[in-house]
């Protein structure tokens, strides 16, 4: 992250963006630019999260450096979107932990680790004996569910109060209440990643072929996520609607669904870190790196461990693979208003921003003539 | 790299669009092909890249072309810009061809977008490549690479081995050392001579030191001396080319598209003197920017001044760098650098010369000046709101027309007749057959794709025979 205020550095970025409009056709920021003569910290705040860092406009770019112009679009909003980020930490004091984020996830894990560990040992029977698979034979259910209750609803509370401290950030002067059509324009936009990938290129990541690579590990990602969350609710649904206790056969919907979302939190995370790995070190703000890598890093430990619980569940390993899986998953949702996760969040919300303010002509009433 | 070690068929001088569209069909047809680029890598491509449209023929609404475009309105167009100062057959060839080039460019990795905003009135005539020149040459150079092109950058021509227009090697200047490559045909598309500042003086005198080139530092001509020198016949003359009203703020090289200022039409434009010199309103904008480079290069100190009131901000593309502001206009002359006296008094006769009428950005409205000289002929408003805006303007040269004369096979004419028909042109360096002088929004490169992929085709058909 460079020293200077990255809200300048864009707002030079988008004066020169607009006077040039080449990129026009590649995503939801230059159309949303246009829209706008002047860019005060709302605006580019907003911009900043509909960019999708695919580094298809500087690819194209005539002044990308080192041309005397230094457009660097992809590395100047990333650097914008992390200011927003800390700007909308909940609670406030916590927004320098943006910056130190893979500390405070490793120290985290390391703490939560440690703790079921201990609470494992001190079980009746301890971490080593074969259970078959009976989860709360070492940790009782109703444990499991007031530590993961409270810190579900702690996460869920600071990511709500950032949601709405980004809302107020992006949201400038101008008030807006969104239509019929716009929440589903702005979810079908996120679920499909439409403007991650540069016209449909695909994503630059260095000096080769654009490629659609980014947008499936993404996917993979996100899809896994969602389909672990879901094996969850289903579960929570069997327990207490049904009142069937886990462990559930390998065919029930709560293995099935965690298995698949396991594997693609495997596959999708791995592969972003490979291409994180060869992405253009132009595009990407270094100081993000870490931020970028700690939270991928973090899913695929959670789901690693998650498969690994499932696949030796039966064996004298349980206790110690279950221990450390609850260790990793209790520390990932502790940090998740602090990392990486949020810019989902507030990329949704800019979405939603933009499909609202396309219903209506350019207020920027420049003559086609 | 020792580059007398490549041995090409083809040479082709200049990785722009004409010169990769030879080295793509060149090698397409069979031919082993080198390029040589002049820049380093980042700053390939030559004007290229600073392109975002080309102008097709079509007969019905076309993926991103609306409306339909026909050959004799094409040739209307341009036969009205130039003055009739073209070569009709090459002209029509360009036309024919034009309509064949989106299916060829997608082919090769080029994307097409829609007509960007501001520019709705190209929509039917000129289809924009997505994210401008430079995505364009990016996509080339992929495609050329992949099958089997080399291209080699920051290795610049300086010399032609060319007798009685047979053509056997040029000298190249690579790596600190010079080179000899020899190749069985050339294709010359190493652009026109607009950053030669001393050429520019040849032709300009003294004024030119005031231009400012809006493409690459490369753009220095050497390829089109060393043809001229050879006896290759010139067409068009030095001091035809096509120049626009930059912001005199523009960095001296490789501006691009975005330091032009687009307001004159909704206001006045005056020298240094304080005083207006063209009709500002004499057509819609796109269709005059590219003469007021020459205008205001006929100006005293090549400066002007375009002014506007409050009415006009936000009326058209924004600026790059802002424009001087001021209450009044005795205050936007003192930030000007004008004298106060004569800009007021410019501005007086000219309100009081405004007959009333009906503002219409959009079409040829009905409010012009009357008994003033020069008079505004469409869109003259009364500057009577303030705060004035005023933008410093300098020519800005986009590329110089003098060029060699080619065949419709793109093949280079020399003096006699005589020659090996071993030497092609494309692009900027031929483009002065077409375009004697004028200009019609996106031919460029139409002319530099057409004839490139002729010149490439055609040196690779001579090679085999």
């Amino acid at each position: 992250m460079s020293a200077a205020d990255p809200h300048a550095e864009a707002a030079r970025l988008m004066t020169i963006c607009n006077a040039c409009r080449y990129c026009e056709g590649y995503c939801a920021v230059f159309p949303a630019m246009e829209r706008r003569i002047e860019f005060a910290r709302a605006d580019l705040s907003y911009l900043a999260s509909l960019c999708h860092q695919c580094g298809a406009c500087h690819s194209a770019c005539q002044y990308a450096p080192p041309h005397e112009f230094a457009v660097n679009v992809p590395r100047a909003f990333a650097e914008v979107r992390i200011a927003s980020y800390v700007e909308c930490a909940w609670p406030a004091a916590c927004a320098g932990l943006f910056r130190r984020n893979p500390a405070l996830v490793s120290v985290t894990t390391a703490l939560a680790t440690a703790v079921f560990l201990a609470l494992g040992a001190a079980a009746d029977g301890g971490l080593a004996t074969p259970r078959n698979g009976a989860f709360y034979a070492i940790f009782p259910h109703g444990l499991l569910v007031s530590v993961f209750g409270l810190a579900f609803a702690y996460a869920a509370l600071a990511l709500a109060m950032g949601a709405l401290g980004y809302a107020r950030l992006a949201r400038g002067s101008a008030e807006f209440a969104p239509e019929d059509g716009d929440a589903l324009r702005a979810t079908a936009d996120a679920l499909t990643l439409r403007y991650l990938g540069g016209g449909g290129e695909g994503c630059y990541e260095g000096r080769g072929d654009p490629a659609t690579l980014r947008r499936r590990f993404h996917h993979g990602t996100f899809y896994g996520f969602a389909l672990c969350f879901a094996s969850t609710t289903v579960a929570t649904i069997y327990h207490y609607v049904l009142g069937l206790a886990a462990p559930y056969p390998l065919a029930s919907i709560p293995v099935v669904l965690g298995t698949l979302g396991g594997l693609g939190l495997v596959v999708g995370p791995a592969g972003l870190l490979w291409l994180d790995r060869r992405r253009d070190a132009e595009v990407a703000d270094p100081g993000q790196r870490a931020l970028q890598r700690s939270f991928i890093a973090m899913l695929l430990l959670v789901s690693a461990t998650g498969l690994a619980l499932l696949a030796l569940r039966d064996t004298a390993l349980m206790g110690l693979l279950l221990a450390v899986h609850l260790g990793f998953v209790l520390a990932f949702f502790v940090t998740l208003p602090y990392g990486k996760f949020v810019h989902g969040i507030y990329r949704v919300q800019a979405l939603l921003k933009h499909a609202h303010e396309m219903r209506a002509p350019n207020p920027v009433g420049i003559a086609d003539s | 790299m020792d580059l007398a070690t490549l041995q090409p068929d083809v040479l082709v001088l200049g990785a722009g669009n004409a010169g990769l569209c030879a080295a793509i069909a060149a090698r397409e047809a069979g031919a082993r092909v080198l390029v040589l680029e002049s820049a380093p890598r980042w700053l390939r491509g030559g004007n290229s890249r600073h392109t975002r449209n080309l102008r097709c023929r079509h007969d019905a609404p076309e993926d991103v072309l609306t409306g339909f475009y026909g050959d004799d309105e094409y040739f209307d167009d341009l036969m009205r810009v130039t003055g009739g100062k073209t070569d009709a057959g090459l002209a029509r060839l360009a036309i024919r061809e034009s309509g064949t080039c989106r299916a060829w460019m997608r082919a090769h990795g080029a994307l097409f977008q829609p007509a960007l905003g501001g520019t709705l009135q190209l929509s039917r005539t000129n289809a924009f490549f997505l994210g401008g020149g430079r995505a364009l040459v990016n996509a080339y150079c992929r495609a050329a690479e992949r099958i089997g092109v080399a291209i080699v950058y920051e290795a610049e021509a300086r010399g032609l081995e060319l007798s009685d227009g047979a053509f056997a090697a040029a000298q190249v200047f690579h790596g600190g050392r010079m080179h000899r490559v020899a190749a069985k045909a050339l294709v010359a598309a190493a652009g026109g001579f607009e950053a030669n500042l001393e050429w520019l003086r040849e032709a300009w005198g003294p004024a030119a030191d005031n231009f400012i080139v809006r493409g690459t530092p490369h753009n220095r001509g050497a390829v089109l001396r060393a043809l001229l020198d050879a006896g290759a016949v010139p067409v068009s003359d030095p001091k035809q080319c096509h120049a626009i009203a930059l912001d005199a703020r523009s960095p001296k090289f490789d501006g691009g598209i975005a330091t032009r200022v687009d307001c004159v039409s909704l206001g006045i434009v005056v020298n240094r003197n304080g005083e207006r010199f063209y009709d500002e309103g004499e057509d819609f904008w796109p269709k005059r920017y590219a003469i007021w480079g020459r205008l205001i290069a006929a100006q005293p100190g090549q400066i002007a001044y375009s002014i506007v009131d409050a009415k006009a901000l936000g009326r058209f593309m924004p600026t790059i760098y802002p424009g001087e502001r001021a209450g009044t206009l005795a205050g936007l002359a003192a930030k000007l650098g004008l004298a106060a006296a004569s800009l007021v008094e410019t501005v007086a006769r000219f309100n009081s010369a405004v007959r009333p009428g009906r503002f219409d950005h959009t079409v040829l409205d009905d409010c012009a000046t009357v008994g003033l000289a020069p008079a505004k002929t469409h869109w003259a408003q009364r500057f009577d709101t303030p705060p004035f805006t005023g933008y410093p303007l300098r020519p800005g040269i986009t590329f110089t027309y003098l060029g060699v004369k080619v065949d419709e096979r793109a093949r280079v004419a020399f003096a006699g007749g005589g020659g090996a028909g071993n030497v092609f042109a494309a692009g900027e360096i031929m483009a002065g057959n077409i375009l004697g002088e004028g200009y019609l929004a996106g031919i460029g490169m139409t002319i530099g794709t057409t004839f490139g992929r002729i010149a490439g085709t055609e040196a690779a058909a001579h090679v085999r025979r």
